[in-house]
């Protein structure tokens, strides 16, 4: 297929056509059978509906998968999300909680929103740049090299919890889960902010295209002077970052950090949101918009199951047929095999 | 002789029989009775299940590829013959459907992995929601399994002077010399660690490398599935989250023992050394009593680190050479 190819041709060869048919049906779906689905109403100041609600519910997958883009277009992948989660939630969660226990208490540092946050993002952060090290520097595989964080990370975090649901009162953390900022939730907010600001870091900079660099053909990358060190490192730091972030809100969210649930299974809808949004797993070329349109994707799919009183097991079956659907339309050899059975050209 | 012991395929396989042992005398000195025979045993009895699983993962990781539907599958399978057995169907019966249940989940993730080129990393978690996503379907909560033959297995035993070894665990190294034969001595076995060492050259060479990868998923699958019903000797149920997370613990084994990510290199025998590890750290914090359960997670993935990184020095040593 060359420029020369119709439009439509070029459209439905286009992975991101696919997932933004799917949003639309799911959509459209709705709009036919499912009473108030678009209705949206003012209460106190404060936007309420199910769209809303999507927005809401998709905020901590959003952040995720935004470092998850990230560290997928350099090649890599980063499975520790899920327990940079946890550990971060705990970490904010103990230090209003347990404020007599926290070390930072000792250092004259009261329990205030920005503390809790502070240190529940350092030590996201640090988890990051750990992985970072290993992948860039001591250049582990990425899925091994992660998977490190994986299995330890949780236990860290349970460790730090002592083996509790540390559940905590405090207006300023409670804030971030259940107030609102111009009618939006905070966490929408929030995401909001962190897609415009990476947007504007990755292509407002060369930052992006160094990325790509790397993730399309490392030794061309070397040659043509990026530090490869460098970008990857940093992919890996702002993952760690964006799941410390995810798991803030998650724990705001529920008033309560769970070191043993929280962030279940987030690497996985993490990644199933960036491959769907049309990034591949290889790396390369990413899109910050597809991700985004990704995750609103499943969630969409997730609140219809629920709201049509669907019984919630079928989520997990829904979401396998998405990902084996999207692969496939998205893989060359099956359209060669479709093109054949049909009898086009190959 | 040494020397061909000492030949580099070998190295990671005797450093984890050296950590194995190093962890087994120094636990034995400062914890009372931790020599003792049945203790041992328990090494393996307590993770015969993990240990199942871990065998087909080991096969998966030997042609470069990986399985992250295994403790779904271990999940699914569980379920599924407690709810057949609570319906009056006999053990055997219910394991045989489960069974081919997980066969048939392995085969068809290896088809879309081997025909459409799909990634198994992504592939396989498809196959992992599904497989846990089918078992809620099956009950949305634990079921208990009350039947003689369950009675049987679970007092069925191989009793060595006062040492009893449970059925479970015979099955488990019954299959772990078996898959080390398969491994060795067959053509299957020979084509996965050709399809690790460079699937180009397999296919160069007229290896069935489609057959074999195909074959490898659907022997993961089977695995789960035994996997599963073993779970339920020991439990005398199925539930639907059971072996959540298995498959990283599994991996962790496979690691641990020496098997290189990137396929082509490693054994069954050393994935079951590296079982005995985390046996060995489960029993000893066990023994120990003040120390938490997490723990055990903590002390995996550092153990997983540094094999990980025994790997990268063994891989930049032949790199050199």
């Amino acid at each position: 297929m060359g420029n020369e190819s119709p439009l439509p041709r070029r459209l439905a060869s286009s992975a991101l056509f696919w997932a933004a048919m799917a949003l639309s049906g799911i959509l459209l779906f709705n709009f036919c059978f499912t009473d108030g689905f678009f209705r949206i109403e003012v209460r106190d100041g404060r936007l309420y509906g199910s769209l809303v609600d999507i927005l809401d519910r998709a905020a901590p997958t959003m952040l995720v998968s935004l470092g998850m883009t990230l560290v997928i277009a350099t090649g890599g992948v980063d499975l520790s999300v899920g327990a940079i989660m946890a550990i971060s939630g705990t970490v904010a969660a103990a230090l209003v909680a347990r404020p007599d226990y926290s070390p930072l208490t000792k250092l004259g540092l009261p329990p205030t929103l920005a503390v809790a946050a502070g240190g529940a993002m350092l030590a996201a952060v640090l988890a990051g740049a750990l992985n970072g090290a290993l992948v860039a520097g001591a250049r582990i595989q990425p899925i091994v090299a992660t998977l490190f964080l994986m299995v330890a990370g949780r236990g860290v975090a349970q460790l730090l919890a002592q083996g509790q649901i540390v559940v905590f009162r405090h207006e300023g953390l409670a804030f971030l889960g259940n107030g609102s900022l111009l009618g939006l939730p905070v966490s929408v907010a929030i995401v909001a902010a962190a897609c415009c600001v990476a947007t504007a870091l990755l292509r407002g900079t060369a930052l992006g295209l160094f990325v790509e660099a790397v993730g399309d053909n490392e030794t061309a990358a070397r040659h043509a002077g990026v530090s490869i060190f460098g970008v990857v490192f940093f992919a890996y730091m702002l993952s760690g970052a964006c799941s410390g972030l995810a798991g803030l809100l998650v724990a705001a969210d529920i008033r309560a950090a769970d070191a043993n649930n929280a962030g279940m299974y987030a690497e996985l809808d993490a990644i199933l949101a960036v491959v769907v949004g049309g990034t591949a797993l290889s790396g390369g070329r990413f899109r910050i918009g597809g991700t985004i349109l990704g995750v609103l994707l499943l969630q969409t799919l997730t609140t219809t199951i629920l709201t049509r009183g669907v019984p919630v097991e079928y989520t997990l079956v829904m979401k396998a047929l998405v990902i084996v659907a999207v692969c496939l339309a998205q893989s060359s050899a099956f359209r060669r095999r479709i093109a054949r059975l049909v009898g086009g050209k190959p | 002789m040494i020397r061909r012991l000492l030949s580099s395929e070998n190295v990671p396989l005797l450093c984890t029989v050296g950590v194995c042992l190093a962890l087994y005398l120094a636990f034995g000195t400062m914890l009372d009775g931790f020599f003792a025979p049945q203790v041992f045993v328990g090494f393996f009895s307590e993770n015969a299940f993990l240990g199942i699983a871990a065998i087909g993962m080991t096969f998966v990781i030997l042609t470069g590829g990986i399985d992250l539907s295994v403790g779904a599958i271990v999940g699914c399978s569980s379920i599924m013959v407690a709810t057949l057995v609570a319906g009056g169907m006999h053990p055997l019966a219910a394991g045989a459907i489960a069974f081919a249940f997980g066969t048939a989940l392995g085969l068809a993730m290896g088809a879309i992995i081997h025909f459409f080129e799909q990634p198994p990393f992504l592939v396989t978690l498809a196959g992992m929601f599904l497989a846990r996503g089918i078992a809620f379907v099956v009950a949305d909560e634990s079921m208990s399994i009350s039947h003689p033959f369950y009675d049987l297995l679970y007092q069925l035993d191989l009793r060595i002077g006062d040492v009893s070894v449970p059925s479970m665990t015979l099955l488990y190294l019954g299959l772990v010399l078996l898959a080390w034969g398969v491994a060795r001595c067959t053509p299957f076995g020979r084509t996965v660690y050709a399809i690790g060492g460079s699937e180009q050259s397999a296919v160069l060479m007229g290896l069935p490398v489609g057959r074999t990868k195909i074959g490898v998923y659907a022997l993961s699958g089977a695995c789960s599935a035994l996997a599963g019903m073993a779970y339920g000797v020991y439990t005398f149920s199925g539930n639907p989250t059971a072996g959540a997370m298995l498959e990283l613990d599994a991996i962790a084994a496979v690691v641990i023992g020496g098997t290189l990510l990137r396929g082509g290199s490693g054994s069954v025998l050393g994935t079951t050394a590296g079982i005995a590890i985390l046996g060995i750290i489960q029993t000893a914090i066990m023994f120990q009593g003040t120390l938490s359960s997490w723990w055990t997670r903590i002390a995996a993935g550092a153990l997983l680190l540094g094999f990980i990184g025994l790997q990268r020095l063994a891989h930049a040593r032949t790199a050199r050479h």
